[in-house]
């Protein structure tokens, strides 16, 4: 069953372009990744999705139900981490935390303490006295608190330590073992593919691709460079390999296809120093799509 | 109904209409303080006020009131009490909804299971009950006043009443006014100069009505829909010119959920 389905949904701010005809659904249980660079439109996606914002056409359902005349009705199962995590000022973390889980149905105050614990958030501090890492515990622990069947994380590891970025993932994926959808929107693509079963990918305001993370991974290329002596041109003359530029004993290009036929060639070398990593998202669009 | 936001909203106003309430009431009471020896020498004060020019005395609405009879003494008060509570409802307006927008805690509060039409109910309700509360403060100063300063000198108590109960009526066209007013603008970047330009800006108005004698004036601002001189003169409100007001802030209030039922709560930038 698809949780949320997308439409030909556009949306305009007066002229300027925020997300034109964009349309993919995600399935019940499984970690979409949504990535594209700033300002593609993936938070006015998820803005729209949230009734945050009204669509100019096009429509969108979640749950099955038309996000613009259901909305009240649909949020009671929706969790929700802004990128950007602000919250009144003058509240402590508890009481923020406890007004937060009055909207909903239940009591939720034990698994306020768990996550809270476990996402090592001081619940007796006031929200302005925060770091901004900390405020993020705090969007973190309000976004699962009311365990939510649906997840929308926009951007949601800024601000956090490495330590903490695990932990939250861990998180997520525990929350995703129990049957919660999760629509996970980033620009670090390196991060959507260790959580994600499948992305879609938006650029522009219109979505350019939606796959599965492995069929992604294996079209996907990698950003290759080399230095070593009488290198050339000539040296890596191999299908799938494209932009090579090399002079002065380096190497550098991009590499589309399987590895082992670049580590094969680089065997062969006297190799001074080699890199082989993945390209920034913006250096794979402008190769993806070529 | 739940009541979280409106709980949540009435603390977080609550603090402010305290503020307010006390300072009004403290006004009230020094004000009445100086009746005793303003009413003694009454002939001279009045005589003196003959003096002033007109419109100056227009201006503060003072022309025609008996500054030494207790409610034409109340009447000039009350100008100063409508103002402060003017401004205080019109920052209540204007902040309501575009606090949250410029804090950016809109995005907390509507991703909540609930609609838009009941967090305004609730946001509402909980500053009305706190501009009650300043209202309260008010009648209780006023009364307080009148008993200790006035000695056995009469007051008309239907017309005291008439004054002290415009006033919930009076805030609502500043709340609902501010409120709109802050949904049509781009961004309000900060309550108190929009609240202290409607509400002085309608005074003065209400001033220029008075000095030039643009009738056309009184029928936008408040000062006029419920003058103190008129309604003291007359012991009756200028009962067209509330339904006016009534109007104005039935509409704007229509309005107003029509807006921000409809309104994009736009991301940071």
């Amino acid at each position: 069953m698809s949780i949320v389905e997308v439409s030909k949904l556009t949306k305009f701010y007066g002229k300027a372009r925020g997300i034109v005809d964009v349309s993919f659904n995600v399935e019940e249980g499984e970690i979409f990744g949504f990535i594209g660079p700033n300002g593609a439109g993936k938070s006015t996606t998820i803005r729209l999705l949230l009734s945050l914002i009204y669509p100019s056409s096009g429509n969108a359902k979640v749950f099955g139900k038309d996000v613009v005349s259901y909305g009240p009705e649909i949020r009671r199962n929706i969790g929700y981490l802004p990128s950007e995590v602000f919250y009144y000022e003058g509240m402590k973390v508890i009481n923020l935390l406890r007004y937060s889980a009055s909207f909903y149905e239940g009591d939720f105050d034990k698994r306020l303490h768990e996550l809270s614990e476990y996402m090592e958030l001081d619940l007796s501090r006031r929200i302005d006295d925060l770091s901004y890492g900390n405020k993020k515990k705090v969007g973190i622990v309000q976004g699962l608190l009311h365990s939510p069947k649906l997840l929308f994380l926009d951007e949601p590891t800024s601000g956090l330590d490495p330590l903490m970025q695990r932990k939250f993932f861990d998180l997520i994926r525990q929350e995703n073992a129990r049957g919660v959808t999760v629509f996970f929107s980033s620009h670090i693509l390196g991060e959507v593919q260790r959580l994600c079963t499948r992305v879609g990918i938006i650029r522009e305001g219109q979505m350019v691709e939606i796959s599965d993370i492995r069929s992604l991974q294996q079209s996907n290329y990698k950003k290759v460079h080399v230095s070593a002596a009488g290198i050339s041109a000539a040296s890596f003359d191999l299908p799938g390999v494209t932009n090579l530029q090399a002079d002065n004993g380096t190497a550098r290009f991009f590499f589309k296809g399987d590895i082992n036929q670049i580590t094969k060639k680089l065997s062969g070398m006297q190799i001074a120093d080699v890199t082989i990593e993945e390209p920034t998202l913006e250096e794979i669009f402008m190769h993806y799509y070529e | 109904m739940k009541a979280n936001i409106l709980r949540h909203e009435f603390q977080g106003h609550l603090r402010s209409a305290l503020r307010w309430s006390l300072s009004v009431a403290a006004l009230i009471l020094v004000f009445f303080s100086i009746f005793p020896s303003f009413a003694s020498s009454a002939a001279t004060m009045n005589q003196l006020m003959a003096n002033f020019p007109p419109e100056l005395l227009e201006a503060f609405g003072m022309n025609g009131l008996d500054m030494a009879s207790v409610l034409g003494f109340f009447g000039l008060l009350f100008l100063f009490v409508q103002i402060c509570l003017a401004i205080q409802a019109g920052s209540y307006g204007f902040g309501l909804v575009s606090i949250e927008e410029s804090e950016l805690t809109a995005d907390f509060l509507i991703t909540k299971p609930v609609s838009r039409t009941h967090i305004l109910n609730s946001k509402l309700l909980a500053v009305l009950a706190c501009l009650l509360i300043t209202d309260l403060a008010v009648w209780l100063s006023s009364l307080a006043g009148i008993a200790l300063f006035t000695g056995s000198r009469e007051v008309d108590l239907g017309t005291l009443v008439l004054l002290l109960f415009s006033l919930p009526v009076f805030q609502l066209f500043f709340l609902s006014v501010g409120l709109i007013i802050s949904l049509l603008v781009k961004r309000v970047r900060s309550v108190t100069p929009y609240a202290l330009g409607l509400g002085f800006g309608m005074y003065v108005l209400s001033a220029f009505s008075g000095i030039g004698d643009v009738a056309a004036l009184e029928l936008i601002t408040p000062f006029k829909h419920f003058d103190a001189r008129y309604i003291v003169q007359h012991a009756a409100y200028d009962l067209p010119l509330v339904l006016l007001d009534l109007a104005v802030s039935a509409v704007s209030l229509v309005a107003v959920y029509w807006l921000y039922v409809r309104r994009d709560i736009r991301a940071v930038v």
